[in-house]
């Protein structure tokens, strides 16, 4: 497709050596703003290693194993945001990817062809809606409805868990993990969608020649085919809810606590950055805040790269749409 | 089971209405000529508006096109035209991390290198954040676009002699360029929402911006400072901010979506 090359053996005019450089100076432009790519990412990974370092220094590894947080007598440690951002991103997963990945099925495998584009927009849509939006709606709407149903409800029917005792507030764990699953369900859907429609036909086919019932066919065919790309638009959904901040800073609670109970608040490391960084009012309180921005940074560079991986070494590549 | 599955997208699609329809039930009585004109009054007195954030959010939107259009756009150039398979799979590596980047490590980032050495949040500093993570975005819809000019438009340019930035420039994007268009509106409406590199670059503002080197208000961080107010006013006011935006972000979407059913 690329490999255009000029002709240049049997040239009978050759170019003038005046009207090539234009000509290269484009492909020079071309390539220094690729390499911005480049530049970009040594230059984020370098700006919050540089505003981190009084604390990386004072704290050493202790900062990521520590749970006290306290800006007053200037000691900090990062185990309550890692707890919280980690604990939120798994609710979400745990609601997100079954949610999409049955979606993605019905709209390749099942529903009628009338339908399929409609929903499509509608999730694309959705995907659209900034997170500020959702944080206003979270902290007016699904809150409050949490609290007084769905929480209630999970205390009763499933309180002997220790995941679901202790006071509801509302604002919680568990709230932050649902409004971080509305939030990258358009992403794990679409990308599950297009790894399901790379499911050769003939992998259908054969097991329908074998006497599979629709069902067998979706379960044997086209699930176990598409595991493992199912498995990266999960992760890449993980890298998504893990870098979350506005809307589950608005319903999460931001208290740095752990606690075993979903209905306990909970802080992130995006959120504690969102909430703090302008008050920061000592040098080391704005280092280690930088420093969680770093924590932050590393864990989703790293599961964003899995995820991509993982869908790139698939046939078709549809991790490459995956915006 | 099939129930079962379209039980799980209804569920999945519900969201979308839920917040739309709170969105106009909750925002669309306050919004009224007052909102687009008006500065935010102080807490307690009725009515105000939102005039600055909204003027303030296409001033950080046309900063931040300013600087992810052309490098995207270039950068898409680079990766469809010129570069080897083995660098473009690093390239669009690259941008898919950089795509993974949380947008509150952009507001990080502009902060320790506009705002610190400035000494002032600035609206600059906003739309260089907003444009370095437009960067990736348009540079991938780019490449995808532009490899999609069929390879004959460029052999019949060469044929004819043409330096080959003419044809890139002259034939291949202008044939592409309504995907390119395509690709910059989706990337603006993503960034038109964001709040969280604005928390400390841009800042916020309750007044008019003077000067682009001073903070500058934007819809995004006023709806979230309001929201989390404790004022019921505020509230209100928040809503309408959001439908507002909401709408700016719809109405992209859907030319875009118009645009591209055309080019089909």
């Amino acid at each position: 497709m690329r490999t255009v090359t000029t002709p240049d053996s049997p040239a009978p005019v050759k170019p003038t050596s005046v009207s090539r450089w234009p000509d290269r100076s484009f492909h020079w432009l071309a390539l220094l703003a690729a390499l911005t790519l480049v530049g970009l990412i040594v230059l984020v990974g370098w700006e919050l290693y540089r505003g981190s370092r009084l604390s990386i220094h004072q704290f050493g590894p202790r900062f990521l194993v520590s749970s006290q947080w306290d800006p007053v007598s200037d000691v900090y440690g990062a185990l309550p945001f890692i707890f919280g951002t980690l604990v939120s991103s798994l609710i979400a997963l745990v609601i997100a990817v079954p949610l999409g990945v049955a979606t993605a099925l019905f709209l390749t495998e099942m529903a009628p062809v009338r339908l399929r584009q409609p929903i499509i927009t509608v999730i694309e849509l959705l995907a659209a809606v900034p997170s500020v939006i959702f944080g206003l709606w979270g902290i007016f709407v699904l809150v409050p409805w949490l609290r007084d149903h769905f929480f209630r409800w999970l205390k009763d029917s499933l309180g002997f868990l220790p995941l679901f005792t202790g006071p509801i507030y509302g604002p919680s764990m568990l709230a932050g993990g649902i409004i971080v699953a509305i939030m990258i369900l358009p992403i794990v859907t679409s990308v599950s969608r297009e790894i399901l429609r790379s499911v050769p036909n003939l992998q259908r086919e054969a097991a329908y020649a074998l006497g599979a019932t629709h069902w067998e066919v979706i379960r044997i065919a086209v699930i176990s085919y598409a595991r493992r790309g199912i498995f990266g638009a999960a992760v890449l959904g993980l890298g998504r809810a893990l870098g979350e901040t506005m809307a589950v800073t608005m319903v999460i609670g931001n208290r740095p606590e752990i606690s075993a109970s979903l209905f306990a608040p909970g802080y992130t490391l995006a959120s504690v950055v969102a909430n703090e960084f302008t008050e920061a009012t000592s040098d080391l309180y704005l280092n280690a805040l930088f420093e969680l921005g770093l924590v932050l940074l590393a864990i989703t560079i790293l599961v964003n790269a899995v995820a991509q991986l993982m869908l790139r070494s698939l046939a078709g590549g549809a991790g490459a749409k995956a915006h | 089971m099939t129930g079962l599955m379209g039980l799980s997208s209804l569920l999945v699609i519900a969201p979308l209405f839920l917040v739309l329809y709170f969105l106009i039930r909750e925002g669309a009585s306050s919004l009224d000529w007052n909102f687009f004109t008006q500065l935010p009054k102080p807490a307690g007195e009725q009515g105000g508006g939102m005039a600055n954030a909204i003027v303030g959010t296409v001033a950080l939107l046309g900063m931040a096109a300013a600087i992810g259009v052309p490098i995207g756009v270039m950068g898409g150039v680079y990766l469809a035209e010129y570069g080897s398979a083995r660098s473009n799979y690093w390239l669009r590596f690259a941008a898919d991390v950089l795509n993974g980047v949380p947008s509150i490590v952009w507001g990080m980032v502009v902060y320790a290198m506009l705002v610190v050495p400035f000494k002032t949040f600035s609206a600059y500093a906003g739309g260089v954040a907003l444009g370095l993570m437009m960067i990736p975005l348009v540079m991938r819809t780019t490449e995808e676009v532009l490899v999609l000019v069929p390879q004959s438009y460029r052999e019949a340019g060469l044929a004819l002699g043409i330096a080959r930035w003419k044809i890139i420039t002259v034939i291949v994007i202008k044939t592409a360029l309504k995907g390119i268009v395509t690709g910059v509106l989706i990337a603006l409406a993503r960034v038109a929402g964001e709040t969280a590199p604005l928390l400390f670059t841009a800042l916020g503002n309750n007044f008019w911006n003077h000067s682009l080197a001073e903070p500058i208000a934007a819809l995004p961080l006023q709806i979230f400072s309001y929201a989390i107010s404790p004022y019921d006013d505020w509230h209100r006011q928040a809503w309408a901010g959001a439908l507002v935006l909401m709408m700016l972000i719809l109405s992209c979407n859907v030319v875009v979506r118009f645009v591209s059913r055309d080019r089909r």
